[in-house]
């Protein structure tokens, strides 16, 4: 291996990494406010990849239907409960979200001809379709469990992760999808060729951590979903609603999953199922961090990407054997350093 | 007994008449059922009562199929590997083996993590084991292995779907036998107790990191023990069957017959695998396209079940079958202590210039404490003088920053509880640890856990009654002693949480201690009780055990202790009979406020 | 309990955790500017029924009325923005995050309501009464000790300006001193106008504190009346005075 395959390599593995890195603090974040281990985080990158690639091939994305019928049985679950508590004036906001929004967006996608649009508005449209399932999803899988114990939560993780693939499989067909990159643009930093796509993911990567860390350590709602996350009785005692704080959280997951396959789907074809080995692989760097610190998820996350890209150039067949085997001595590592927290009342 | 038994002879029965009758699509069907309860039973075994989640056992299952596929169908093998080659049924041994090595190396690595970490580590090895055995060119790659020989047993070829439906269930009846003769027993209950967390188990002498060694390669054997029935009766494998995917299936399995329960692995197998199939036949031609939409329809089902029906089916149908469960059998009755009776004064416990601290925090500074036989010592202090601290410190729960504390005149600190523990010291807990749905026997029993010797296989075989019967006894002699005789076989999680203190103390006892530690004993007594509690605690000074208190309650502590040690900011600032205390200046100032 | 309006007004309440009921036609009411306090032996359901008013714990009949409006099925979230404040056993504090912190999240329910630029104000009121609190503002609360908690505690609710606070076990696991040094807070806010609900095993401070009391007995209200009444009455005193201890 050369200096320029090196940087080649490296400059793939960065690029992959801070994907990773985004996917990291989503599951981070979900796990810190939910205690949902969020595997299915990979389904949301897919969904925004696919989404936008429909758009694209001018066909009307499987999602939308997707939305359509989450947001009804929701509506449906939401009225059932408030007729039981003879409470109906209190859904209005809840079928404007989940029935009004969904038409309205299906009216746009469908009526809107957004094939002719601009990247950034088809960008805009699948975000826009994709992002409001994270909160359904929260509303029909995990907030009846809210009480239940983290084994239990990542159980039904695990199997609403296999409904959103198969739903996938379903909506979007087997075939994978390639978008056009943001831009075209390629420049050249010493002997080295950065194509415009790169750059494009470093920068949102570092916009969307930055401004996280802002909402988490500045604002009284990022410190209410932090206190959520530290413990629930308290924060419910503070009038913070554990169930809204759920929601807002699966809502970043998914603006974070579904944005990140936007980036990504120029860079790699992405089929129904390619979500769940990259969600994976973010959540290698997110154990790294232990769930719990943003900054050292998002460092392990890059080094996952690295390692998967200097790896392929040399064992590509073992490439996810390496990167998978990684987690054992970092999860070594981290459980050595916590012993003593577990036995702490 | 007779009735008891009833269900089981019926479904055995059933069992062995289904191949005669049935065709042989069905046969085949019951087949792959078998097959996937083995493997469920590990995680049954593993989730349900062991505390620890895997959705890897598919990687296991693919060790034994992939081990007997290669020894029995490669031709030019290595020297040292050739002695293994040919037979199936060394191929099974060296199968186990290789699984043996592999969940011990595994087990290592990971069954150290807490939590949700453990099955985030078991997916991440999960995919591994997959594209490895994907990867590796002699194990055929993806494309995999075939013309793996025919399984005969005792002469008979098992070449059928029909012939090999026998050996599976067997099988399958054995290992369900076993499993739970292990959990029936002394081993067994030391495994249970791993849900209610190490700190409790390792005070009572339980060796937890090996608990939860031997629940895992227990499940890893018999996963590999379905690999191999599977590479036999299939007669040819590729890696797909021991992906991930897989292995989350046989947790859902679990998950649907009842984690918590033996034959819930039965069930969820057999619900799972016909629900899986009949949704493959349909869910295509319903949908118009193919493709696997049934993860669809199963994932739901999964988590409506975990909303409204958490325990799964076993604990439905158990209720159609009547009491199933074996009645546990004891006597009461005195069993000599194992250790001596010490001479009053004799000295216990001998802490000198203990010093603890967190991080720059120092809990514990310049403590020293002293508790001979039949005496009864107090430490009392403000909230957060670090008496609890001291508790643990002694105990061995956390080492010590520099001092020494000595036991029974033997240095133990640096000691771990456990080793603590099986000297001769034992204790309750502040926030009372104990298994909510197990008995009070039982509960108590765990506390005996040093008193046996029989290991696993004696468990497994149930060839320990002997032993078995004497540590019930001992347990029931002691819960007798602690006067909560008549809740014997109740949960412990009905009593009320003063007599669950209680029931702590008579765990304690089971450890035959000289020297007792209790935290805060008669918080959430009443008053009678703690009178009750009182009487208890004279009458263990009599048989000369030493006790070492912490509480708040002055009226208590007063009346009843020999001495008393009053901390404040982690040092001592007083000892002392009860009355010089009370009357100690620095102790009015710090603790009593002068009210009294 | 004539002469004083309610602040809360509790009817055949019923509750419990699954099937269980734990609390059965309990009524209770409290009046405003009063200390109401519940006595009872442990597991009586005194937790259980500030669990219950709150809506922690579910309540499967009666009413609840507060300020003389019915808010039975008033989410959580409400109750609190209107100033009906918990202070928990358990205390539930944010242990990772720091003193002020927990403190300005004590107002959160109010956050719609301008919180943001009384928040200040408040806080400087809270470290008036608590002076240990200021020292410690940067220091995690996990870091405090058992006293400190409660005083953090009882400061976070404070901002979130309770019209009815209740108070679960204040003293529990306190050395006296400090006990007595909350009792006394206590009532200065009472002087305030604070109407409060006090849980408390310790029955003879409870009774020196409060107006009114219940007892709670196995889930039901088995006696009440004037505080001044209670602490004469014989069977009182032969059940719960005489071994209350301490002071």
């Amino acid at each position: 291996m050369d200096l320029q395959v090196a940087l080649l390599l490296g400059q793939d593995g960065l690029t992959n990494g801070a994907i990773y890195a985004l996917l990291a603090l989503a599951l981070v974040l979900v796990f810190a406010v939910t205690r949902v281990v969020f595997i299915p985080q990979g389904e949301f990158v897919a969904f925004g990849a696919l989404t936008l690639a429909s758009f694209q091939a001018d066909k009307t994305p499987g999602t939308l239907w997707l939305l359509l019928a989450a947001g009804g049985l929701v509506s449906l679950f939401e009225v059932g409960a408030a007729l039981r508590r003879r409470k109906l004036g209190l859904v209005a906001p809840t079928l404007l979200w989940n029935l009004a929004y969904p038409a309205l967006a299906a009216a746009i996608a469908v009526l809107g001809h957004p094939v002719a649009w601009p990247l950034a508005f088809q960008v805009l449209l699948s975000l826009a379709l994709v992002v409001p399932l994270g909160p359904m999803v929260y509303r029909l899988a995990f907030q009846p469990l809210a009480e239940a114990s983290v084994l239990v939560l990542l159980i039904v993780a695990v199997a609403v992760h296999l409904v959103l693939v198969g739903l996938g499989l379903l909506i979007f067909g087997a075939e994978g999808s390639r978008t056009p990159p943001f831009s075209e643009a390629s420049f050249e930093i010493g002997s080295i060729a950065v194509n415009g796509q790169t750059v494009w993911v470093l920068v949102a990567s570092l916009v969307l951590v930055g401004s996280l860390f802002v909402f988490f350590d500045r604002t009284l709602r990022g410190k209410a979903l932090r206190a959520t996350a530290l413990n629930r009785t308290g924060a419910r005692l503070m009038g913070i609603s554990t169930v809204k704080a759920g929601k807002q959280a699966f809502m970043l997951a998914a603006l974070i999953g579904a944005f990140s396959g936007v980036l990504i789907a120029p860079i790699t074809t992405i089929y129904y199922d390619s979500g769940f080995l990259i969600g994976l692989k973010g959540f290698v760097g997110a154990i790294v961090g232990g769930l719990t610190s943003y900054p050292i998820a998002a460092a392990g996350a890059v080094l996952v990407g690295l390692l998967e890209s200097y790896s392929s150039f040399w064992a590509s067949a073992f490439k996810e054997v390496i990167v998978f085997t990684l987690i054992i001595p970092v999860l070594l590592w981290r459980s050595l350093k916590s012993q003593d927290i577990d036995e702490h009342q | 007994m007779m009735r008891r038994h009833l269900g089981f002879i019926a479904f055995v029965g059933l069992l062995g008449v289904c191949p005669l009758v049935l065709p042989e699509f069905y046969v085949t069907l019951l087949n792959y059922i078998g097959l996937s309860a083995l493997v469920t039973l590990g995680v049954v075994l593993l989730t349900g009562v062991g505390g620890l989640t895997s959705f890897g056992q598919a990687a296991f299952v693919g060790l034994g199929a992939y081990s007997t596929a290669f020894l029995t169908t490669a031709t030019d093998l290595p020297l040292w590997v050739a002695p293994f080659a040919g037979s199936p049924w060394i191929a099974l041994l060296a199968g186990l083996l290789l699984t043996g090595v592999v969940a011990l190396v595994l087990g290592f690595l990971t069954l150290r993590l807490s939590g949700h970490y453990l099955p985030l580590g078991t997916i991440a090895w999960g995919i591994s084991l997959y594209f490895l055995f994907g990867n590796l060119d002699f194990l055929g790659g993806f494309t995999g292995i075939s013309g793996i020989p025919v399984l005969s047993v005792v002469g008979i070829e098992l070449r059928s779907g029909r012939a090999f439906y026998y050996l599976i269930w067997i099988v399958v009846l054995v290992a369900v036998r076993v499993i739970q003769n292990l959990l029936d027993s002394r081993e067994g209950r030391a495994i249970r107790a791993l849900q209610g967390g190490t700190l409790m188990a390792e005070a009572m002498g339980v060796d937890t990191a090996r608990a939860k060694m031997i629940v895992f390669v227990l499940a890893a054997f018999l996963a590999c023990v379905s690999g191999w029935l599977y590479a036999h009766l299939q007669r040819f494998i590729n890696p797909t069957p021991f992906g991930l995917q897989v292995g989350i299936e046989y947790l859902f399995m679990a998950v649907i017959g009842g984690a918590a329960h033996v034959w819930g692995a039965v069930v969820g197998a057999a619900a799972f695998t016909i629900l899986k199939q009949w949704l493959q036949d349909w869910l295509p031609s319903l949908l118009g396209s193919s493709g696997s939409y049934e993860v669809i329809v199963l994932g739901v089902l999964l988590v409506v079940m975990l909303q409204r029906a958490r325990e799964g089916l076993w604990p439905v149908l158990a209720r159609l079958v009547p009491d199933t469960k074996q009645p546990i059998t004891f006597e009461v009755t005195e069993v000599s202590p194992r250790n001596p009776i010490l001479a009053l004064g004799t000295e216990l416990l001998d802490c000198r210039n203990v010093r603890k601290e967190f991080g720059g925090l120092v809990a514990n500074d310049d403590m020293s404490l002293l508790v001979g036989a039949g005496e009864i010592v107090a430490l009392i202090g403000p909230n957060g003088a670090g008496k609890s601290t001291m508790f643990n410190v002694v105990s061995g729960v956390w080492p010590l920053t520099s001092g020494e504390v000595r036991f029974r005149g033997e240095r133990v600190d640096g000691m771990g509880a456990r080793q603590i523990a099986r000297r001769g010291m034992s204790r309750s807990f502040q926030h009372v640890r104990l298994l909510p749905c197990m008995s009070v026997l039982e509960n108590v029993a765990i506390g005996a856990h040093g008193r046996g010797r029989a290991g696993v296989l004696a468990a497994c075989l149930h060839t320990e009654r002997r032993e078995e019967r004497e540590i019930l006894s001992f347990a029931a002699a002691q819960i007798e002693r602690v006067g909560l005789g008549e809740f014997m076989v109740a949960p412990a999680g009905s009593l009320p949480l003063g007599q669950q203190r209680i029931l702590e103390i008579a765990r304690a006892l089971c450890a035959n201690p000289s020297l007792l530690l209790l935290d805060e004993p008669a918080a959430g007594l009443r008053y009678l009780e703690k009178q009750a509690l009182g009487e208890l605690l004279r009458r263990l000074r009599e048989e000369g055990i030493g006790i070492l208190l912490v509480e708040h309650d002055m009226d208590f502590v007063m009346g009843l202790v020999d001495r008393c040690v009053v901390m404040e900011f982690g040092q001592k600032i007083a000892e002392g009979l009860p009355a010089e205390v009370q009357a100690n200046p620095a102790v009015l100032a710090a603790y009593l406020g002068g009210a009294l | 309990m004539s002469g004083v309006a309610p602040v809360l007004e509790v009817r055949d309440l019923c509750a419990g955790y699954g099937r269980v009921e734990a609390l059965h036609h309990v009524d209770l009411v409290v009046g405003s500017g009063q200390i109401v306090t519940v006595i009872g032996a442990n597991g009586a359901g005194k937790t259980t029924l500030l669990s219950a008013i709150m809506g922690l714990v579910g309540r499967s009949r009666g009413s609840m009325f507060y300020e003389g409006v019915d808010e039975s099925e008033s989410e959580l979230e409400k109750l609190v923005a209107l100033g009906m404040i918990l202070v928990p056993e358990k205390r539930e504090l944010f242990g990772a995050m720091s003193v002020a912190d927990n403190l300005l999240l004590g107002g959160y329910a109010r956050h719609c309501q301008g919180y943001r630029d009384e928040a200040k104000s408040l806080v400087d009121e809270v470290f008036g009464i608590f002076p240990r609190l200021r020292e410690r503002r940067l220091q995690a609360s996990a870091t405090l000790s058992g006293g400190e908690r409660q005083m953090l505690a009882l400061g976070r609710a404070l901002m979130g300006k309770p019209k009815l606070l209740m108070l679960d076990e204040p003293s529990l696991g306190l050395a006296p001193l400090i006990v007595r040094e909350i009792f006394l807070i206590i009532e200065k806010l009472r002087q305030k106008g604070v109407s409060i609900l006090l849980v408390e095993q310790n029955a003879r401070a409870a009774l020196q504190l409060a107006d009114y009391a219940y007892v709670l007995e196995t889930g039901e209200v088995a006696m009440e009346g004037s505080a001044c009444e209670l602490a004469a009455d014989p069977k009182m005193i032969a059940s719960y005075l005489g071994l209350a201890g301490g002071q």
